[in-house]
């Protein structure tokens, strides 16, 4: 649980070759090194390289670094992590803990929930 | 501006009319303040001017938080109460930011906080160097956050945070079922809370604000109207005004000499309240006409607040009595306001007289009438308002002339509004008919103190004006207009022929005395004659008895008698003792 002080971490550069509609374009939002953010980068990390593997690339911005990166995603609660692709835009709040509900919301378990009863 | 109270609780002035007297300098300086009700009440249009009055006159810079309205809805809405929020954001004397949520969007994977919020605010405090904070409505994050524990105890953490930066904050809510706040905001907001209503009544609405609680501080607790007009917020704390209103003792005209006279002949208390009270066609828009005429002439303003007449129309029948107040209409020393009692609620005409009294200044304000103003509330309510206004008025040093209306048929010492017990002076206008004629008679029913008239003068409307004359008074009743100059006259002819009378007589009586004294004077010239021919007859008497003695004497020596002669010896002997 490192290298969440970087701001920008692409480790899936090499799969860039893929389609750009599956192209995933993360960014999570955090405020400095809290036991929640850094949780939610461990668990986003797992989950990426789980299901996304090769084909995602995550920005961590810390807002208390960059304040006014807050406003532009209408960032209120903390961690939240932002698909900004593929649109359409998702919004995920929490330590990401709950992977079932983090993956209904990034779309890439589609609506398991919905089916059972 | 503000009188700051030595008080420990340091107050922070909103700039909004009259909120800040209510609550006797401003909201709660380094604290949260809520402000609560309905939809639609005014909640973000308090909370914007209290922004940019801080802004704009006292130097505070702020950061409005809007949850439910994004900067430029915000800025549009409020440009139409003369708020130009763009400009204030280029001089960096405010910052919008605009928070929002969709629910839809948002799928929550385990714990969270609201830091975000916190960084965002505290990053557009800094950027602004901001003392006041508007949250509008924060609430609105309960329908767009899943969990409202966490919400809670974000928020708890929040205005504990707020308080520590130090920043005045407003939080408006929303009116919920039995609660001030649908969310209970005021568990967290607990030092000021000010409620906001909106009611309608009888198809009237009227807009109430209310401090239902302020901490550490005295404030007024009644439920205060309040306006929205184009020049924002007007809180109206009028009834906390007080009696303490100066009294002066400078008098000033009526416009009509004879109206002078009777009031101690000086005229009305200058800043005094005049009620003309009449039926229907007795001259009271005449009355007060000659008194905005007369200030006018002295250079003062004047305002007249009319009701039922257009301002031409006023102008045209002033004409008709040969006054003309077109020129000082021109000049800019009167002015009109026309609107219908109906237009809008008795709040708003208390605002708006407020207003242009602030605006115009001044001296002399007419209301004609006051009576319209029944239409559009209950009598209590008018009342209120009324006393509300002339206080307002009175504070002002205004002179006030109101007209009142009275029916046929209700006792003429009584107007439809009780408001006498509020008027300095009151004059009433009633019809006098009698004989097949209809005059009009004034009386000043009261004066405070002034010795004024207690007689009844006859109103005559002419085509120079108001003549006052007296009545005719006398043999037990009292005549006016036509009757009044035939009873004169017949009193005039009676007189003549009296007077004629009188003269005749006196003209007998001196002709008789002249007579009288003739006849004195004869008879003293009879005496006087009788008088003188005694004496004369005695003289010749005497001297007839001297005669005879001598000859006696003679005529005895003649005979040589002695003296003891017979018979004629007495005569003799008599005669000659005397003669001896």
């Amino acid at each position: 649980m490192s290298p969440t002080a970087k701001t920008r971490k692409s480790p899936g550069r090499s799969t860039k070759q893929k389609a750009a509609s599956e192209e995933w374009h993360l960014k999570l939002y955090v405020a400095g090194q809290t036991t929640k953010s850094l949780t939610a980068f461990a668990n986003l990390k797992k989950i990426c390289e789980e299901h996304l593997k090769g084909k995602y690339d995550i920005e961590v911005i810390d807002l208390l670094k960059n304040p006014q990166l807050a406003k532009g995603d209408q960032i209120l609660a903390l961690p939240t992590l932002v698909r900004k692709l593929p649109v359409p835009i998702r919004k995920i709040i929490g330590d990401l803990s709950n992977t079932e509900r983090v993956l209904v919301g990034l779309d890439l378990q589609p609506a398991p929930k919905e089916v059972q009863p | 501006m503000q009188k700051k109270r030595s008080m420990a609780l340091e107050k922070c002035p909103t700039g909004i009319q009259g909120l800040d007297e209510i609550t006797q300098g401003g909201l709660p300086v380094g604290r949260p303040t809520l402000v609560c009700g309905s939809a639609g009440c005014g909640k973000t249009l308090l909370a914007m001017e209290f922004m940019v009055r801080g802004a704009i006159k006292y130097n505070e810079p702020g950061v409005f938080m809007a949850f439910e309205e994004n900067a430029e809805e915000l800025t549009k809405n409020v440009a139409s109460l003369g708020f130009d929020l763009n400009d204030l954001v280029k001089k960096k004397k405010l910052l919008v930011d605009y928070v929002y949520i969709d629910r839809s969007e948002i799928e929550e994977t385990g714990a969270y906080d609201l830091e975000g919020l916190f960084v965002r605010l505290d990053h557009a405090i800094r950027a602004v160097g901001a003392k006041r904070v508007v949250l509008d409505t924060i609430e609105s994050l309960f329908a767009e956050l899943p969990n409202p524990n966490i919400l809670r105890a974000e928020l708890r953490r929040l205005f504990r945070w707020l308080k520590e930066k130090g920043v005045t904050v407003i939080v408006t809510g929303e009116k919920g079922e039995g609660t001030l706040t649908r969310h209970g905001l005021e568990e967290y907001v607990a030092d000021c809370v000010i409620s906001l209503d909106h009611r309608v009544v009888e198809q009237i609405s009227t807009r109430r604000l209310r401090i239902i609680k302020y901490r550490g501080t005295v404030h007024g607790t009644n439920e205060y109207p309040f306006l929205i007009d184009e020049t924002g917020f007007s809180v109206l704390p009028i009834t906390s005004i007080g009696l303490n209103h100066k009294a002066p003792s400078e008098r000033i005209c009526t416009g009509i000499p004879r109206l002078d006279s009777m009031l101690g002949g000086k005229g009305y208390y200058r800043g005094s309240s005049i009620l003309v009270s009449g039926t229907a066609g007795t001259g009271k828009t005449t009355l007060a006409i000659h008194l905005v005429n007369d200030a006018c002439k002295r250079g003062e303003r004047c305002l007249y607040l009319a009701s039922e007449e257009s301002e031409h129309q006023i102008i045209r029948n002033a004409r008709s009595i040969g006054i003309d107040l077109a020129p000082w209409v021109k000049k800019g020393l009167l002015r009109f306001n026309v609107t219908r009692p109906t237009y809008y609620g008795l709040e708003m005409h208390l605002v708006t007289v407020n207003k242009l009294i602030k605006e115009f200044h001044p001296a002399v304000v007419v209301i004609d009438p006051i009576t319209g103003l029944t239409n559009i509330g209950t009598l209590d309510e008018v009342k209120a308002m009324l006393m509300r206004l002339i206080d307002l008025l009175k504070y002002h040093n205004i002179t006030t002339l109101c007209t009142s209306l009275t029916h046929g048929g209700d006792h003429l010492e009584q107007t439809e509004v009780a408001v006498t017990s509020l008027m300095d002076t009151w004059l009433l206008i009633r019809n006098i008919e009698y004989n097949g004629e209809r005059t009009r008679g004034l009386y000043v029913l009261k004066s405070r103190g002034m010795a004024h008239s207690n007689q009844i003068r006859e109103f005559l409307i002419t085509n120079k004006g108001i003549d006052l004359t007296d009545v005719y008074v006398g043999q037990g009743m009292v005549l006016t207009g036509a009757a009044r100059r035939v009873q004169e006259m017949t009193e005039q002819a009676e007189g003549a022929s009296r007077r004629e009378e009188l003269r005749r007589v006196k003209r007998e009586l001196e002709r008789k005395r002249v007579l009288m004294e003739a006849k004195i004077n004869e008879i003293r010239a009879d005496h006087a004659s009788a008088e003188e021919k005694l004496v004369s007859s005695m003289k010749e008497q005497e001297l007839k008895e001297q005669v005879l003695a001598s000859e006696r004497v003679v005529i005895a020596g003649m005979r040589k008698a002695d003296v003891s002669s017979g018979k004629p010896g007495k005569g003799i002997g008599r005669n000659s003792r005397r003669a001896r």
